[in-house]
């Protein structure tokens, strides 16, 4: 999985390409902890990933409650595939999506 | 990739069944996914179909690299995939601790992301992401069964 890192203002952006599974999200969680204390906005661009298991649900899980009270977490450019996963799980309900 | 055993019947009349050996392992997920997607590609699987089935076979894989062997030395996992017309059977197996996920409790999907817990939510997307499945324990083998349609 590649993993893009922009940074914005108060804005912190992770462009992810790929697959994320058992194997790569721990690739996520590291990424994430690179997000800036004072970030307000957190945006996970989904564009480009081909697949989600548990494993990186779980990883959006985490980076949501990390963001909540501090600002928010976002996934943008969600596309069918990945939609079906988390409307499968009932993730559709908590978290922010914004389809492509 | 370990494959102790490749066995294939490709008789026009009964399944096209072709069966690989694996260790237990994280590690061997990628080989796992491969295994299954190329032969899903030689079938002809719709695309919503394959991730589906991908995704139900991490889940499972994943399950039994993680707890099948739990306090053991590491095992091995068992992949069968029999094709029948647009069918397929995934049947994973495992001569492990006994365990029956079926048997396990739905995670409650409707709760707020800060009480939200994440155990279940792999058998969980195993049910859904299958037409059906089953479980037996049988001469000392958990066998997991998963079967869709593939188009």
């Amino acid at each position: 999985m590649e993993i893009t890192k922009i940074l914005k203002d108060k804005t912190c952006t992770f462009k992810l390409e790929g697959r994320l599974d058992t194997l790569t999200s721990p690739q996520l969680e590291d990424a994430l902890k690179e997000v800036p204390e004072d970030a307000e906005q957190l945006v996970l661009d989904l564009k480009d990933l081909e697949y989600v298991s548990s494993a990186g649900l779980r990883v959006f899980l985490n980076a949501q409650k990390n963001m909540a009270g501090k600002g928010e977490m976002i996934l943008r450019n969600v596309n069918d595939e990945i939609m079906d996963v988390l409307e499968m799980t009932g993730f559709t309900q908590i978290l922010t999506i914004e389809k492509e | 990739m370990t494959q102790a055993m490749e066995y294939r019947s490709t008789d026009p009349e009964k399944a096209c069944i072709v069966e690989r050996e694996f260790e237990a392992v994280d590690e061997q997920l990628h080989d796992v996914l491969g295994f299954l997607e190329e032969e899903l590609e030689k079938h002809g699987a719709g695309r919503k179909q394959m991730m589906a089935l991908s995704l139900a076979m991490e889940e499972a894989f994943v399950n039994v690299a993680h707890y099948a062997y739990e306090g053991m030395e590491p095992g091995k996992a068992w992949v069968s995939l029999s094709f029948y017309d647009d069918q397929l059977t995934i049947t994973l197996k495992d001569t492990g601790i006994p365990f029956d996920p079926m048997a396990n409790e739905d995670p409650d999907i409707t709760m707020s992301a800060e009480q939200r817990k994440i155990g279940g939510l792999g058998i969980f997307m195993i049910k859904k992401s299958t037409d059906s499945c089953s479980y037996e324990r049988k001469d000392g083998y958990n066998i997991l069964k998963m079967n869709k349609a593939i188009r």
